[in-house]
């Protein structure tokens, strides 16, 4: 179990696999490559319109005009379609032998056996291995790759389909509808309880291109389920994007818990988009773990529909020299007596750049609404930069709402205190941002918190100077 | 006891606030003038801080465990530890909860105090700096705090108490007492010399 090794190595994420495919399309982005993708993925005609309609969105839309620069972002650049040499297995043992190795040092086959009811692996655009637990199967729980989604439960795809995350959003949620390939599907029925969590895991090898992989989950009304979601990539010298989309549907009295930890690697432009639609009584809770990428710009969102919604946001941003990390959170309350907690920690060094960036908003039938947000943010040098820019839009006076900031540093007292007890500077910095990280981490699966202080361990090392 | 005692404790664990401008240094023969921190306190030196640090998100438990491994460059076995700390606890008045409690988050000043000397006997140093750790307690928690004391002394080790009210003396036996005046010390004598001073006060070594 991945919990069980003491030290971590980065270059684990870092090593590349030869750029081996059964099938890469040619970069850039226009009608004829989007057709293409189609016949590639043999969609079914619906699904070919939808995508080219996408692509009309996507060229009618422009960058966004506020948060980090996307300049740099060529799309004659990127191929945005990379089969890998190998279809979708349920053993691993026939997953190719370079595929499965990255898998293995990742962790993903023994986490698979030691805590998970399922898992998922995406390799490139596609989904390369995908299993769950029998007696899941047996009580009716559906988790697939989406294509398997598309073509075995048609009516349940086209009825959630982008349409918790339209695209007209912005531009690459246009984008992604146009070039989306791979992502999970789960479906959990009525008051099924799955107890133990399924995890997908995406990794993008090919250099030059990008991922688009599509998650859409439906638990259905009193059942519920923890999802654990984990991506990385090698690190090239060109960019590679990233533009996901992950859609949740909480129906009434359910409850989903949705874990990610990102470490992709810092020629990634990472954008992403994921919303939630919450029912009656339903929880939804997001935990996040930010630490890779160039740029990100990622806002979870829960749009609170119900009586009683209830929604947590626990999320950490780790940022090192040239990375921006843009994250933050959204919320909705659209419905009496519903809930929102948010609590953000970022962590900025060697002239990182973390921004926390939110909406509150609380319309006018939300009454007797709560919403309590608290950002904390800690530089460990002068060259680093922290900001949090919210947004609060409240319509209506009977809710009960506060926002807490706190931006810090690591005082020279404190590092003294702990060298006087045997650590060392470094020893001691680690533990005050380990501590501090600390709130967020315990939210995360274990083997992924013990990844977390290890990789704080690893950014911090040799970063006294 | 009129100037340079914190001074001086921290001269001694090399605290970078502070510069020293001539002399040295000497433990066990050795010159630790100009060694880091961490490594000072791997030779064996303790020092408890008058206003300790607060550390959120470490407990008690951990950061000792942690500090023990760095101190000792052994591993640390955690059960038969967390035993000793649990026994020290209990030997301070301090509940066990504490244990798992944000490193003197939410402490008192009290509280603070005695987890400074818990944290002297789980490192066991040679030498052992305990800067004013008897200021701003009450009479119970001066007692606690020197029971604590007690508990560490043997005749391997040595405890330097810096105060400058001799009430924790009264429960305290103690081999020497140094007055310092201007960085200086002015005056040595055994117990006897803190009655003195309790008695006559400071002014005549002004």
């Amino acid at each position: 179990m991945k919990s069980q090794i003491n030290e971590i190595n980065r270059n684990i994420y870092d090593i590349k696999n030869k750029d081996e495919y059964d099938f890469k399309i040619k970069k850039g982005l226009t009608p004829e490559i989007i057709n293409e993708i189609s016949n590639q993925k043999s969609d079914p005609d619906w699904m070919r319109e939808f995508r080219l309609k996408a692509l009309e969105v996507y060229n009618r839309l422009e960058l966004p005009t506020w948060g980090p620069d996307l300049s740099e972002l060529d799309m004659s650049e990127i191929a945005t379609y990379v089969r890998p040499k190998t279809k979708l297995n349920n053993s691993w043992e026939d997953v190719p032998e370079d595929i499965k190795n990255t898998f293995d040092r990742l962790g993903i086959p023994e986490a698979e056996k030691a805590s998970l009811a399922g898992v998922g692996a995406q390799y490139d655009s596609e989904v390369v291995y995908h299993s769950m637990k029998e007696d899941l199967i047996k009580q009716g729980v559906i988790y697939t790759d989406m294509e398997t989604a598309l073509r075995d439960y048609p009516d349940l795809v086209k009825e959630h389909f982008m349409k918790c995350v339209p695209v007209h959003d912005h531009k690459f949620v246009a984008l992604h509808g146009a070039v989306w390939s791979g992502g999970s599907f789960v479906y959990v029925p009525k008051n099924v309880k799955v107890d133990i969590p399924l995890q997908s895991y995406f990794r993008l090898n090919s250099p030059e291109s990008g991922q688009f992989e599509h998650t859409l989950i439906i638990v259905d009304e009193g059942a519920s389920l923890h999802f654990i979601e984990g991506c990385s990539a090698p690190k090239y010298n060109k960019v590679n994007l990233h533009a996901g989309c992950v859609e949740l549907y909480v129906k009434d009295n359910a409850y989903l818990r949705y874990s990610t930890i990102e470490n992709w690697s810092k020629n990634m432009l990472n954008l992403n988009t994921k919303k939630a639609i919450v029912g009656k009584n339903a929880g939804m809770d997001w935990v996040s773990g930010s630490f890779g990428s160039k740029i990100s710009m990622l806002y979870p969102m829960s749009i609170l529909n119900g009586d009683g919604a209830k929604t947590e946001y626990t999320g950490i941003s780790f940022a090192g020299a040239g990375q921006n990390l843009d994250n933050g959170f959204k919320v909705v309350h659209n419905a009496k007596n519903t809930s929102s907690v948010v609590n953000a920690k970022s962590i900025s060094k060697n002239g990182g750049i973390c921004t926390y960036r939110s909406l509150v908003r609380v319309n006018e039938n939300a009454k007797n609404s709560k919403c309590t947000v608290s950002c904390e943010s800690l530089m460990l040098d002068d060259i680093s930069r922290s900001d949090t820019i919210p947004t609060n839009e409240i319509r209506t006076d009977e809710i009960e709402f506060s926002h807490e900031a706190k931006i810090g540093k690591i005082s020279d007292k404190t590092i003294f205190y702990l060298m006087s007890r045997g650590l060392s500077e470094e020893d001691a910095k680690a533990m005050i941002v380990r501590g501090f990280a600390y709130p967020i981490s315990k939210e995360l699966p274990v083997e992924y918190a013990v990844e977390m202080n290890n990789l704080i361990n690893l950014e911090l090392e040799g970063s006294i100077g | 006891m009129v100037h340079g005692k914190t001074t001086t404790a921290n001269a001694i664990l090399n605290n970078p606030m502070y510069s020293k401008i001539n002399g040295s240094i000497l433990f066990e023969e050795e010159d630790i003038t100009s060694l880091k921190t961490d490594e000072i306190a791997r030779k064996g030196i303790f020092m408890s801080f008058q206003l300790p640090e607060e550390i959120p998100g470490v407990s008690v438990t951990n950061f000792l465990k942690y500090a023990k491994n760095k101190i000792t460059g052994k591993p640390v076995k955690i059960f038969e530890f967390k035993d000793e700390i649990k026994n020290y606890m209990e030997e301070l008045n301090i509940n066990s909860t504490y244990m798992e409690r944000s490193l003197n988050v939410g402490f008192s000043g009290g509280e603070k105090k005695k987890n400074e000397i818990l944290q002297m006997l789980v490192l066991n140093p040679k030498l052992a700096i305990l800067d004013e750790t008897d200021s701003g307690l009450d009479v119970d928690a001066i007692k606690t705090v020197s029971k604590g004391i007690e508990m560490f002394k043997n005749d391997e080790n040595a405890v330097l108490i810096i105060t400058h009210n001799t009430k924790i003396l009264h429960s305290l036996k103690v081999d020497y007492v140094h007055v310092l005046v201007d960085g200086k010390i002015v005056k040595t004598g055994g117990q006897e010399l803190a009655r003195e001073i309790e008695e006559n006060g400071y002014s005549q070594y002004k």
